[in-house]
């Protein structure tokens, strides 16, 4: 079977695959990242989201073999070095931007994607860029005010809901 | 997924050359084939993958032509076109999504050439010139119908060139849940006169409204398309909408697109 090479939440792995092989096949079962969450399998629903060379892309769409040398952050990688939660997965705790928690991981690395891009978004900007993200709970009013939070603006007027 | 070999090769050349072995099939950002190949709809033999194609990547101006690789994503579309040709580089950015629009590139979605997608009317409103590894094919002879191109077997598109207009916007009435255009409409002012082209509403694929064209280059006004009706075309007729109600949308976005174009 061929090989893939990447470096993973800064780390180098590697592994044998098949070529249908799905890089979140490789991230979960070969890696054992079980943080990257399959929700919907068909692209739709965006818990499977990761960076790949800082771009979100939906790991369930992406052949493990076709991000070969690859740069690739999970939900595992957007915690602090000591632990502790990082600074978008703290706002989603400090205002309940989850309710069963299965989309988070992807709504965590997409946010995470238009903040690298946009410091200070508006909430039109967050609700766009959240578009292939779907929270089954329809959390999304408390998600938003999540995503504004972590990028530094105030949204004590924003009433919790 | 049934199992097949997958390449990734890093010229066009070893590419067309992968594309040769029996049931190869190429593959773009995968955006339409991942979801297809799941659903056993496809069979190859071989991925050719296209994403190391550095040759087939960028954006550039050439004169009063952009020029974009086939293997250009729409996320990079979206930043590079937007200060030489701003109407494509929104149709572009409001692709999908955004993990999306980070994978998909402007060639895999030609070559597909979904009726809904949104850049085959880009390419055809803008007279746009379909270049692949073996010739140039001008966009009004390119698409020939639903999924269906003028692109032999084991063709690659290299680059598209699109010739920049003096005035253009696209408007799209989405489909809420796919997102895919219902109808949308990409409207493009030449010093020639003006091209419309729609996607999304008919049967045979993205097609010209040739009668909104006349009346747009005659006088370039919303008013100008109010009251004719995109009657000649094979309209599509789901549960989304009737063939009425898309003709309706492709009079209502056609005048949309023109007053957004200014």
């Amino acid at each position: 079977m061929p090989k893939v090479t990447m470096r993973v939440n800064g780390r180098a792995v590697s592994g044998e695959v098949e070529g249908r092989t799905l890089l979140v096949q490789f991230l979960r079962e070969g890696q054992g990242l079980t943080g990257t969450h399959v929700g919907c399998d068909t692209s739709q629903c965006g818990a499977c989201t990761v960076h790949v060379n800082g771009a979100q892309v939906k790991s369930c769409t992406v052949f493990a073999l076709d991000v070969d040398g690859a740069e690739v952050t999970t939900i595992e990688g957007m915690a602090n070095p000591d632990g502790t939660l990082g600074r978008i997965q703290q706002a989603f705790q400090d205002h309940h931007g989850l309710q069963c928690g299965f989309c988070t991981p992807g709504m965590v690395m997409a946010a995470a994607a238009l903040l690298a891009e946009n410091p200070k978004p508006t909430e039109a900007e967050v609700r766009h860029h959240l578009e292939g993200n779907i929270c089954r709970c329809t959390g999304y009013h408390n998600i938003v005010k999540a995503v504004l939070a972590a990028s530094g603006q105030d949204v004590s007027a924003i009433a919790a809901e | 997924m049934y199992a097949f070999d997958f390449v990734r090769p890093k010229t066009v050349a070893d590419a067309v050359k992968a594309l040769q072995a029996e049931d190869a099939q190429a593959l773009g950002g995968g955006q339409t084939l991942i979801p297809t190949l799941k659903q056993r709809l496809a069979q190859p033999s071989v991925l050719v993958s296209l994403t190391g194609i550095d040759e087939m990547k960028g954006v550039c101006r050439d004169g009063d032509v952009l020029v974009i690789g086939g293997g250009t994503l729409h996320a990079t579309v979206a930043r590079e076109a937007r200060a030489h040709y701003p109407a494509l580089a929104a149709l572009a950015g409001n692709i999908g999504d955004p993990a999306v629009r980070n994978r998909g590139t402007i060639g895999g979605s030609l070559a597909n050439n979904d009726p809904s997608a949104c850049y085959p009317s880009a390419a055809l409103a803008s007279g746009a010139t379909i270049v692949t590894n073996s010739r140039k094919i001008a966009a009004d002879d390119y698409f020939q119908g639903m999924f269906t191109t003028a692109l032999e077997p084991g063709e690659i598109i290299t680059s598209v060139r699109l010739p920049i207009p003096q005035k253009a916007a696209y408007v799209k009435f989405e489909q809420p849940a796919s997102r895919f255009a219902l109808v949308g409409v990409f409207v493009a002012k030449y010093a020639g006169g003006v091209r419309v082209a729609v996607t999304g509403a008919s049967n045979n694929g993205v097609f010209r409204w040739t009668e909104a064209e006349a009346a747009l280059s005659a006088n370039f006004s919303a008013g100008a398309v109010k009251g004719l009706k995109a009657t000649a075309a094979d309209l599509i007729a789901d549960l989304h909408g009737t063939a009425a109600y898309r003709a309706h949308l492709i009079g209502v976005l056609t005048a949309r697109a023109v007053a957004a174009a200014g």
